[in-house]
């Protein structure tokens, strides 16, 4: 596996990059762990450390709309909204990643509109779209303008995903199973999907936490009703109580237990299919 | 162009499958993005709003503006700092994941545990940083109990450099995947067979691997190019609103509901990142790789 001119003993670059890595992992997850258990602050209601009387006080606030707004109908509209962006994302992405398995005319316009729909910045769309709106006499809303803001920046990932996930399946095994008898259908269901299968998770992970943690394409394009990134933006500024905190952590649980919904999925369908076999 | 180069021609089927996609973005890119600029050339007037027009006057008044050349000159500067951060920290530990780490299930198992921080919310990541940096916080009170400072210090949060801290903390990733990505396609072969013809580990890192992952590199410059500066949260709420961004501007506009020049502002934004973005595609195909 490795490609140190020597297999016997590691390298001292090894301890370095190792060390180096450490790091970079306590970097990335110190402060997160930091929220999560500041958002078990006891009443005496201090945003830093030490933790007093730890409990779930922050928590209870949260879902009451007395001080902290609207945080019960925001998740009323980000879960919703990120589980359509997430159906739609797989839709559109893997039928498009099909059709760019053949040449067709117009083929590159496509590709480039995707990159740059990936690349322009999120705010120059928000303004695009309610402009876009307010032009056709439509009001934003979180299920029309901003789905589709969310849906201009899954897509092309979803897009690049499939162009990963497609690179790997060899066309001759559909002209196999077609030269042995099996119908389009057969195919499709019994070549095609499973190998593609992962990569459809993959997709689909990609669309719904890009949806669920969107802010600069939601900006100006939800309306009135707030979605959950923006209710926690608001709340930075006029919360100052480790309810933010608990926010952070309640936000936190749900993304990682779709992610794990998503992991643990891929590795039973190839456990499943390595068995099958 | 495509994934697999297969003979057979484009059919109906085929445009019934790209139909959606082109569709929204279309709908949700194509004319948004053309209006901002259409509505850049319009007037602004005081309690009607917007008045159809052709004006070059938004462009002027911001072209004359100092302060949109500091907020672009401050977003440059950020661009740069984080993009040589991100690059390095990247690099190094794509190559530890690719070339040091001998079991793949390992390799494997390390790389997700860099990503799935990518899948929670941002803002959150960025305000985590409060409770670390703050005057009161994890390293100031760990500094003051070590007795390594008396004070607490006061540029660890709201400055350049938390601002710093947070975008590398965000965009990282960015880095890493990419670059994972065409450092795990190198074969191994070729540096041993480079180690054989007598190059050094150095050499073989500059000669060998960093060419070979061009395409991860220019991937990875354009997502965090682009994620910068095109970020006006990450900065106000990092700065404690001191420092600005190329995206300020846009937000007070809007916030005076002057749409002409927001847009006018976006479109010089959307320009430079274009330019930028067609400069990284010009040193390398990023599209023949993506397809191939």
């Amino acid at each position: 596996m490795s490609a140190s001119p020597s297999y016997g003993s590691r390298p001292w670059t090894f301890y370095a990059l190792a060390l180096l890595f450490t790091l970079f992992v306590i970097f990335l997850y110190g402060p997160m762990i930091a929220v999560l258990v500041l958002s078990f602050q006891g009443p005496s209601a201090s945003l830093v450390f030490p933790l007093r009387d730890p409990g779930f006080m922050w928590f209870d606030e949260l879902f009451s709309p007395r001080r902290t707004g609207d945080v019960a109908g925001a998740f009323n509209r980000s879960l919703p909204l990120a589980i359509l962006v997430m159906l739609l994302t797989v839709l559109i992405s893997v039928t498009a990643g099909f059709a760019f398995r053949r040449r067709f005319r117009g083929s590159t316009a496509i590709f480039y509109m995707a990159i740059a729909s990936l690349i322009v910045p999120g705010l120059v769309l928000s303004i695009g779209i309610l402009v876009t709106f307010r032009y056709l006499g439509l009001s934003a809303t979180w299920y029309g303008s901003a789905l589709g803001a969310h849906l201009s920046w899954a897509l092309p990932f979803g897009l690049l995903i499939m162009f990963a996930v497609l690179g790997r399946l060899n066309p001759s095994y559909e002209e196999a199973a077609h030269d042995l008898g099996a119908s389009r259908w057969q195919t499709v269901k019994d070549v095609v999907v499973p190998i593609v299968f992962p990569g459809m998770i993959a997709v689909a992970l990609f669309g719904f936490t890009l949806s669920y943690d969107e802010f600069p394409r939601s900006w100006l394009t939800v309306g009135t009703k707030n979605t959950l990134p923006l209710e926690i933006w608001t709340m930075t500024t006029n919360v100052t109580s480790p309810a933010l905190y608990a926010l952070g952590t309640v936000t936190t649980v749900v993304s990682f237990a779709v992610i794990a919904l998503a992991l643990s999925s891929i590795i039973i369908i190839q456990r499943r299919r390595s068995r099958g076999r | 162009m495509t994934p697999t180069p297969s003979t057979s021609k484009a059919s109906l089927t085929t445009y019934l499958q790209v139909a959606p996609l082109t569709l929204v973005l279309i709908l949700f890119f194509a004319i948004p993005v053309a209006l901002v600029v259409v509505v850049s050339f319009f007037r602004y007037q005081m309690l009607v709003g917007i008045v159809p027009d052709f004006t070059l006057k938004n462009y002027i008044d911001l072209f004359s503006n100092p302060t949109t050349w500091t907020l672009y000159l401050s977003t440059l500067k950020f661009t740069l700092i984080v993009l040589v951060i991100t690059f390095v920290l990247g690099f190094w530990i794509a190559y530890f994941l690719v070339f040091h780490v001998r079991n793949l299930i390992t390799a494997i198992g390390l790389f997700l545990v860099c990503t799935v921080p990518f899948w929670t919310s941002n803002i959150i990541r960025m305000i985590s940083w409060r409770p670390v940096l703050g005057t009161e916080g994890l390293i100031n009170s760990a500094l003051l109990k070590l007795g390594v400072i008396d004070q607490p210090l006061q540029w660890l949060l709201y400055s350049d450099f938390s601002v710093v801290v947070a975008y590398v903390h965000l965009f990282t990733l960015f880095m890493i995947v990419p670059i994972f990505n065409s450092m795990a396609r190198i074969d191994k072969s070729l540096l041993e067979a480079a180690v054989d013809a007598g190059a050094t580990r150095w050499g073989v890192v500059w000669n060998v691997v960093l060419p070979l992952c061009k395409t991860g590199i220019a991937l990875g410059a354009l997502f965090v190019v682009t994620l910068v500066m095109g970020d006006f949260f990450v900065v106000t709420v990092m700065s404690g609103g001191l420092s600005g961004s190329a995206t300020s501007g846009i937000f007070n506009d809007l916030q005076f509901l002057n749409y002409p020049r927001a847009a006018a502002n976006a479109v010089i934004l959307l320009i430079v990142v274009l330019l930028i973005a067609s400069a990284i595609f010009r040193l390398v195909d990023v599209r023949k790789e993506l397809v191939r």
